[in-house]
């Protein structure tokens, strides 16, 4: 019996940016409000494993070409980056630091440094989070 | 005034949760199970509300709408299962 998923395919095509709006919005709000790059990144994974579960993985993979090791590489890189670059400046490792900019449409805006090394731990978890899931789900 | 209106209704949904709950421990079905699940994730939704209105913050937010995705994840993934086996296919024809 051949099955149809009509319902929950378009239930998907509508939830799943209403879910990556979310998890940016959680990743940087993660300063000053509960949030931050961890849940962000579950946040993430878990629209994609949607993603995952009203289609199949074959098309996930198609719509989304990267090998997800490939990304927790990246994002261990960028948190070790971020440590390191306090070395250009003669201050100790991982030290952070935030500044004041204006921008032309957006106004006044808090620009700190450990956004970068949250951008590394969002990447590292979105990455072994969809590595399990994928290394699961492939053999039956 | 309010503050006891406030600890009367997470009675009563701490209440709808226990009966939730036991569909969870009796009921005869897997389907039954599951919507039982889904009930308690919404009923947690509406709980952590009431809680964030006693404690007068607005830092429980982000959890209510991350339980509503995840009840929602979870219930599919439940549903999928139930009916064909497999929760992620490899290949749909």
């Amino acid at each position: 019996m051949k099955s149809n998923d009509v319902i929950l395919q378009t239930a998907t095509k509508v939830v799943l940016f209403i879910i990556l709006a979310f998890s940016v919005f959680i990743f940087f709000n993660g300063h000053h409000e509960p949030g931050g790059g961890f849940i962000g990144g579950l946040m993430t994974a878990s629209a994609i494993v949607l993603l995952m579960l009203a289609y199949d993985l074959e098309m996930v993979k198609r719509i989304l070409p990267f090998d997800f090791k490939v990304v927790t590489a990246a994002g261990l890189l960028v948190a070790i980056g971020t440590g390191l670059g306090s070395f250009l400046f003669g201050v100790p490792f991982l030290s952070q630091t935030f500044d004041y900019f204006t921008f032309p449409v957006l106004g006044e805006l808090e620009l700190a440094t450990a956004l970068l090394f949250d951008i590394g731990v969002y990447l590292v978890v979105v990455g072994v989070t969809l590595t399990i899931i994928q290394t699961i789900g492939e053999d039956q | 005034m309010m503050n006891i209106l406030l600890h009367i209704s997470a009675v009563i949904i701490a209440v709808s949760i226990l009966i939730a709950l036991y569909r969870v421990a009796k009921g005869p079905s897997m389907p039954d199970r599951v919507i039982a699940l889904d009930m308690i994730g919404i009923n947690l939704i509406s709980l952590v509300a009431v809680v964030s209105l006693i404690l007068e913050t607005t830092a429980f937010f982000e959890v209510m709408l991350l339980l509503g995705i995840l009840a929602f994840i979870g219930t599919v993934a439940f549903s999928k299962f139930i009916e064909k086996g497999v929760v992620i296919e490899r290949k749909r024809d």
